[in-house]
């Protein structure tokens, strides 16, 4: 019997595993498991998740912008001439004010036009005296301190002028907004925590399932390093199936969402777009996901290794 | 750079028992020396596949102390582990191929995970195939191969790394008798001509005969019998060459 052909000691040793050296040590499924269709609900759900949450925070900014700096005075007076005397002295003493920018008496007949949808057009008579209102924008957001001093301002040329913070009675409005949007963070929280939980007992079943190849690779003097990156190929290859999938149904529901928000037509909801740096924000998700698909399932293959001698 | 050892292995009052159980093994102390040709017998139950594992790294023993290429493989971190058993090439009793994989690429395994260049895989691999005999079958899987050609690509893959020791559980327990000594041939000409230390599990006394220079280790059981001390002082067995050690094993 001749010798065996052994290779020479060059061929042998010569480090790590090449990438991509040989067939796949694990069968490949071909996206048979459920795994890569988990993944995609996830993601997709953490897509919409995000544009809401995005949506809701940039409405909130820009609600905020527009009101926060202004103010409205309303003079509460039956006597419609008296009124009209307060009126044009507050806006005068308003003008002159370092803090205000601009100020506009909002004449009667606009008044009317907005009640009557409300109060109808035969109750809006003189028998029912509307107060006069002046819309002040501020060069800033005022203090409270500074809307008192600003009261008792105009308390001397108009006793019976009442000022409204509009950021005060919006207030109720913002916390709800804000709600909404801590209520997203905490889904996607909760879809992320669900992801890798989907992710740790795919790569714990896989495990278990190819437990024989992985002892044959250990005692034919395979490192964990090299089993790892076995299951993490197909762990990459799932995850990445599964997020881009995901992407693409996230994106359409927040597509067919943009375009029922956007016929309402309503000045708030237009505040609510998403800029450039959102989309990028909601671009860089599958990413994540794969990431986290990635460490997840290297975390959970390096535990169970351990338990192996 | 490390000493070639006096001794490939050395056990010394090693037992082995799985959770509470007795113990398998029991008080086995015994050295090996690089290039001998050792037989394992006993009875069914006496123990052998348990000391096979302790030799090629599966298992860790209970008690006692044991040494292979010159390092206490007690201490050892199991991150180093893979060093070891490198220079290890193990025939499986019941094969242990790689179900969904060919042949061929069983045969590559060992190489391709010491990221051999795969150039050199090919060509080894495929002359390899062509030493046992089935170059044919090379793509073939190992569910549509027989119990004999299972078993060669099994042989092929121990040795296509060149070990320095060679473990066989049962290696003939699958086939015919022709084909038995053939497979016990290879094992010689491994031992002979490349200087690598076998270790063949049998309960076929029939075999012992047919190396006439080997060693036999008796198990009865789970200790070992030595009457006459020849295991635990064995003599030095004549120089044969030896296979290099590799790389990063140290």
């Amino acid at each position: 019997m001749t010798a065996p052909p052994v290779p020479d000691d060059q061929s042998r040793d010569a480090g790590p595993m090449r990438r991509g050296a040989g067939p796949r040590l694990l069968p490949h499924s071909r996206f048979g498991g459920p795994i890569p269709w988990v993944i995609a609900i996830l993601i997709a759900l953490v897509v919409i998740a995000a544009a809401g949450g995005l949506s809701l925070r940039n409405l909130a900014e820009n609600a905020r912008a527009d009101l926060s700096g202004a103010i409205t005075v309303q003079i509460v007076e039956a006597d419609a001439a008296l009124r009209q005397s307060q009126a044009e002295a507050a806006t005068a003493a308003l003008a002159d004010h370092p803090l205000v920018t601009s100020v506009r008496l909002v004449p009667e007949s606009e008044l009317l036009a907005l009640l009557e949808p409300w109060l109808g057009s035969s109750a809006v008579s003189e028998d029912v005296p509307i107060p006069a209102l002046i819309d002040v924008e501020l060069s800033r957001r005022a203090s409270a301190n500074e809307i008192a001093q600003l009261q008792a301002a105009l308390g001397e040329v108009a006793p019976d002028a009442r000022i409204d913070a509009q950021s005060d009675w919006l207030r109720p409005v913002y916390d709800a907004l804000a709600a909404l949007q801590y209520l997203a963070l905490a889904l996607i929280a909760l879809v992320s925590f669900a992801t890798a939980a989907a992710v740790w007992l795919a790569a714990r079943s896989a495990f278990s399932n190819h437990r024989d190849t992985v002892e044959i690779i250990h005692l034919l003097g395979g490192t964990d390093e090299q089993v790892t990156r076995i299951f993490q190929r197909s762990v990459l290859r799932d995850a990445a199936f599964g997020a881009l999938l995901g992407l693409g149904l996230g994106l359409a529901a927040v597509w067919v969402l943009g375009q029922q928000f956007g016929a309402l037509d309503s000045g708030m909801i237009g505040g609510g777009r998403l800029s450039v740096g959102d989309w990028l924000v909601i671009g860089a998700i599958p990413i994540v996901g794969i990431l986290l698909a990635l460490i997840t399932g290297r975390i959970t293959i390096a535990f169970a290794l351990r338990a192996m001698l | 750079m490390i000493d070639r050892p006096a001794e490939i292995v050395k056990f010394d009052n090693v037992g082995l028992r799985y959770g509470t159980d007795p113990e398998v093994l029991s008080d086995l102390s015994f050295t090996l020396f690089p290039g001998s040709f050792y037989f394992l017998t006993g009875a069914s139950g006496a123990g052998k596949t348990s000391l096979l594992k302790l030799l090629y790294l599966a298992q860790r023993p209970s008690r006692g102390a044991i040494r292979m290429f010159g390092k206490d493989m007690i201490t050892l971190p199991r991150t180093r582990l893979p060093d070891f058993r490198r220079r290890l090439g193990v025939v499986f009793q019941n094969f242990r191929l790689v179900q969904h994989l060919s042949a061929f690429d069983n045969v590559a395994l060992p190489l391709r995970l010491a990221g051999t260049d795969e150039a050199r895989v090919v060509k080894a691999v495929t002359d390899m195939l062509e030493w046992v005999g089935l170059a044919h079958r090379a793509h073939a899987i190992p569910a549509t191969m027989s119990g004999g050609e299972q078993q060669r690509v099994a042989i092929a893959r121990a040795v296509i790394a060149r070990p320095q020791m060679l473990i066989a559980d049962e290696p003939t327990g699958n086939v015919d008798p022709d084909m038995a000594l053939k497979l016990l041939r290879l094992f010689e000409a491994l031992n002979n001509r490349v200087g690598t230390t076998v270790i063949v599990a049998t309960h076929d006394v029939h075999l012992l005969k047919k190396v006439p220079d080997s060693l036999i280790m008796r198990l009865q059981n789970g200790r070992l019998s030595d009457p006459t001390g020849a295991l635990r002082y064995p003599p030095r067995p004549a120089p044969k060459p030896a296979p290099r050690q590799p790389r990063g094993a140290a």
